[in-house]
């Protein structure tokens, strides 16, 4: 066990955990933050997509004595009345069916949207790929990470 | 707290008053103490007894809190069913709010989510729910007014009185409304009238997801619960001892609890208990058959060739008409095992004290989550609460109620509070599979290249029936034979999306498209063919709507431009399933030598279309679906364990292998019948048919990337 002082959506937190505890499970067992999903555990479906620093993040695989000083940001803390972009983006093309994935959609295409401000289609489309919607909303994903590209 | 009184009449609605200025109309209310309407201040709650499971309460402010009975998975049901009550209370769907109500098995009936079945289930009772409801609060005004009742109208929330004037907003007449006797039948609206219905309303708990709510099973946290994981015994295996000494040993494991072929973890947190899991040494021995996919492969071939089979639909003479027949078509198709994969794995919160238990997760049967709990505990069903949240998909898999069984084990055995989570790994080897499957299907035609002899045999792992004997072709053919053979595996099987017609229509749709080219006919005139031979002069009994399977396949035909492009290589399939008509088309475009699978066109007959954003989802999610598993996705087993334990080996469509979609919907003027399902069974079937007629090979086995016919396929999905 040991303590980490985290830098999480712009506040301080303090845990007292194991040094291979995933970020996932820090911020959703620890800290009560569960917007973050578990899904896979494996990096491999973006369910539990965070910003390090900025960068789309899968939090599952990320020990928490790795994430030093860099600023953790969560869905919690994307914006602060929900109307970054890309949740305005979301929320207008009504993407979710049921939903639990698009958390983590929403982070990778806010952190993809940062760095790559006017992409392509195809663009956006690479981006995505990395996180899995077994509902099958990619269509609309593809939509609203389009939409919010042209209304930031 | 206020307790709410029993209603003893039956056809009969009648409204409470309210002292805490709440008006409270339900349905079939015989036993009323839901904390969530206590929490409402309900002074009475009426009743009426119809079968009806919808209610609503309207505050003196003019909002209306309307309750959604089923489990939402995605379905988008949380949002359509309100829709449907606030239609006929012409309601300002800005001032309605929804809340999930629990399992009441008394208040609702039909409180689950699969087969497609609840909107068609509850159209008629949620509109009433809200015509009734309306209809009170305008004699309500009508009396306040002294005006007569007819020369009131209502819109959004405001009743008004033109000749004098007058108007107000719902919320003025709760008080008076709730004196008065409304009338055992209502007058529903004109489906031309309607505002809501037929809208594209957005998702209900939009805000709530995009923003990182607490909304999913997964997300439930109480102070002082526990948390455990789960490690099963693999299918056909018992325990023979366990060693749990490493396991304990781990920071934060309090708990090593046996029960059945389990044996569970438990401990303060999630991560400690991932890592304790996997330190636990359990040795098991054989009970029953221990199976790998090898002996499926040799079991299917044995019972294919089985001269014992279900007869489920014998029609004429087969065998004479085989003897004679011009020309004989022959093939067999199969499909694996698969998982449900929900992105939410399982879980559920259980909490035993004494003779009772609080169950909070997400499930698609919240009454099979009560009665499995009573039984386990031995205490009647009414000590049980069921409190659901939203779930992160289902796909049938939470129609089994064994995560929540597991909780309730734990629970009990700890005397404490726990969540149980499965992680991926236990949510692909832990068992209730949609069943692999195999078909062999043979075509007797004539001279003439009319089909006059059709036969399937469907051999299935745990799937019970395999076929849908009434359903088309049958029908549309003089001599049918239709058989069905169950093996009992030890693997476990249950519904998942489409149950059985998942793989059968791709099955059958790939097979009349072979028929159609030995009897040198165009697949969709094939197919029309037989439809009008069908409804022209029957034979036997018929499971679907003839017409509007012809509806859709003109439709789908016309929309894709079908035939028309000769660089375009297209596949039709057309199928029926949880009342719905669902017709397809693939296209694939030959680009420099590689095939590029460009667009999936469906037309969809769901009668009246309830909210048209839902409907769409519902469909490109279904085709979205169909073809990601059709192309992708395998279930292998080895001594009763999946090869396939995550995303890395079970693969998953990820969004640069979708097409574009395009989707129409042909207004037949029925009710709205499910959405959830009928979209997924015809798409494999259209894909591989374009595959075919792109490519000339013909894949009769899933996951296709995985055929030896596909190997030097380079397919490319690509939208236009």
């Amino acid at each position: 066990m040991a303590n980490y002082n985290l830098k999480i959506n712009g506040k301080s937190h303090s845990v007292d955990v194991e040094d291979d505890t995933p970020l996932l499970w820090v911020l959703r067992d620890h800290l009560g933050m569960v917007g973050t999903k578990f899904s896979c555990g494996i990096a491999q479906c973006g369910a539990c997509t965070v910003h390090l620093d900025g960068k789309a993040t899968f939090s599952c695989v990320t020990p928490i004595s790795s994430v030093g000083n860099s600023e953790v940001t969560t869905i919690e803390g994307l914006s602060e009345k929900g109307d970054h972009p890309v949740q305005k983006a979301w929320e207008e093309v009504d993407v979710a069916q049921c939903g639990y994935c698009q958390a983590g959609q929403i982070m990778t295409a806010a952190a993809f949207l940062e760095q790559n401000p006017s992409p392509s289609m195809e663009e956006i489309d690479n981006a995505m790929n990395r996180n899995i919607c077994r509902c099958g909303t990619y269509h609309k994903i593809r939509e609203a990470v389009a939409l919010a590209a042209k209304s930031k | 707290m206020k307790t709410i009184s029993r209603a003893s009449r039956r056809d009969f609605l009648k409204i409470a008053g309210t002292t805490a200025g709440g008006l409270f109309i339900g349905f079939n209310w015989f036993s009323c103490d839901s904390p969530k309407i206590e929490a409402l201040s309900t002074d009475e709650i009426l009743a009426q007894a119809k079968s009806f499971n919808a209610y609503l309460s309207i505050s003196p402010t003019g909002d209306v809190v309307i309750y959604s009975p089923n489990p939402e998975l995605g379905q988008n049901i949380k949002t359509s069913f309100p829709m449907v009550v606030a239609e006929e209370l012409d309601a300002d769907w800005e001032k309605v709010r929804v809340v999930q109500a629990n399992l009441d098995t008394e208040k609702y009936d039909r409180q689950l989510t699969g087969g497609s079945g609840a909107m068609p289930h509850s159209w008629e009772r949620l509109r009433k729910a809200g015509a009734t409801a309306k209809y009170v609060l305008v004699a309500a005004a009508a009396k306040t007014w002294n005006v007569p009742a007819e020369e009131i109208s209502v819109e959004k929330g405001i009743i008004s009185h033109k000749n004098s004037g007058k108007s107000g907003h719902f919320g003025e007449f709760v008080a008076e409304a709730a004196t008065i006797q409304a009338p055992d039948e209502v007058t529903l609206k004109d489906k031309k009238d309607f505002k809501i219905i037929g809208t594209p309303v957005k998702n209900v708990d939009a805000k709530e997801m995009y923003t990182g709510k607490p909304l999913f099973g997964l997300d439930f946290y109480r102070e002082g619960m526990k948390q455990a994981m789960v490690q099963r015994a693999p299918f056909g295996m018992k325990i023979k001892s366990v060693d749990d000494a490493a396991a304990r040993a781990v920071s934060g494991i309090t708990d090593v609890v046996t029960f059945g072929t389990s044996v569970a973890v438990v401990g303060e947190s999630t991560w400690p208990l991932m890592k304790a899991k996997k330190l636990l040494k359990v040795e098991y021995e054989p009970d029953g058959t221990v199976e790998s996919s090898a002996d499926h492969d040799r079991i299917f071939a044995d019972l294919m060739a089985s001269g014992k089979a279900e007869v489920r639909r014998k029609d004429g003479n087969v065998d004479a008409v085989f003897k004679g027949a011009a020309k004989v078509v022959t093939a067999e198709y199969q499909c694996p095992f698969l998982a449900h994969s929900p992105m939410e794995p399982e879980n559920f919160f259980a909490h035993v004290q004494g003779d009772k238990c609080e169950l909070i997760g997400p499930t698609q049967t919240p009454d099979r989550a009560r009665q499995s709990a009573a039984q386990i505990l031995g205490v009647p069903a009414e000590n049980i609460t069921v409190e659901i949240t939203r779930l992160g998909g289902g796909f049938g898999r939470r129609l089994r109620a064994d995560y929540i069984e597991e909780a309730v084990h734990i629970s009990k055995a700890i005397n404490a509070p726990v969540k149980v989570t499965w992680n991926r790994e236990d949510e692909l080897t832990g068992g209730a599979y949609r069943p692999a499957v195999r078909y062999r299907f043979e075509a007797a035609l004539n001279e003439s290249g009319e089909m006059i002899g059709y036969k399937l045999r469907g051999v299935g792992m745990n799937a019970g029936n395999s076929t849908r004997e009434n359903n088309f072709p049958s029908g549309a053919v003089d001599n049918v034979l239709i058989e069905s053979v169950n093996y009992e595996s030890s693997i476990t099987t249950n519904a998942w999306r489409a149950p059985i017609t998942n793989f059968l229509a791709y099955a059958e749709q790939s097979f009349l498209d072979e028929v159609a080219l030995e009897a040198g006919k165009d697949p969709v005139e094939f197919r029309l063919e037989l439809l009008n031979r069908a409804k022209t002069n029957p034979v036997g009994e018929l499971g679907y709507d003839v017409d509007r399977m012809i509806g859709v396949v003109k439709m789908a035909a016309e929309k894709s431009n079908w035939g028309k492009d000769p660089n375009v290589k297209q596949g039709f399939s057309v199928y029926f399933s949880h009342r719905s008509y669902v017709a397809q088309v693939a296209n694939i475009e030959m680009q420099s030598g590689t095939p590029v699978l460009k667009k999936i066109t469906a037309v969809t007959d769901c009668g009246m279309v309830v909210n048209p954003t839902g409907a769409n989802h519902q469909v490109r999610g279904g085709i979205v679906d169909g073809m990601g598993h059709a192309m992708y996705t395998n279930l292998t087993f080895e001594n009763g364990v999946p090869k396939q334990r995550n995303f890395d080996s079970y693969r998953l469509i990820r969004l640069k292998e979708v097409p574009e979609i395009e989707t129409h919907f042909l207004d037949s003027g029925f009710d709205p019948t499910g959405l959830g399902e009928p979209a997924l069974p015809p798409t494999g079937g259209a894909i591989a048919n374009a595959i075919f007629s792109a490519t000339g090979r013909r894949l009769r086995s899933q996951p296709f990337i995985e055929q030896k016919e596909f190997s030097d396929i380079k397919l490319e999905i690509r939208r236009a």
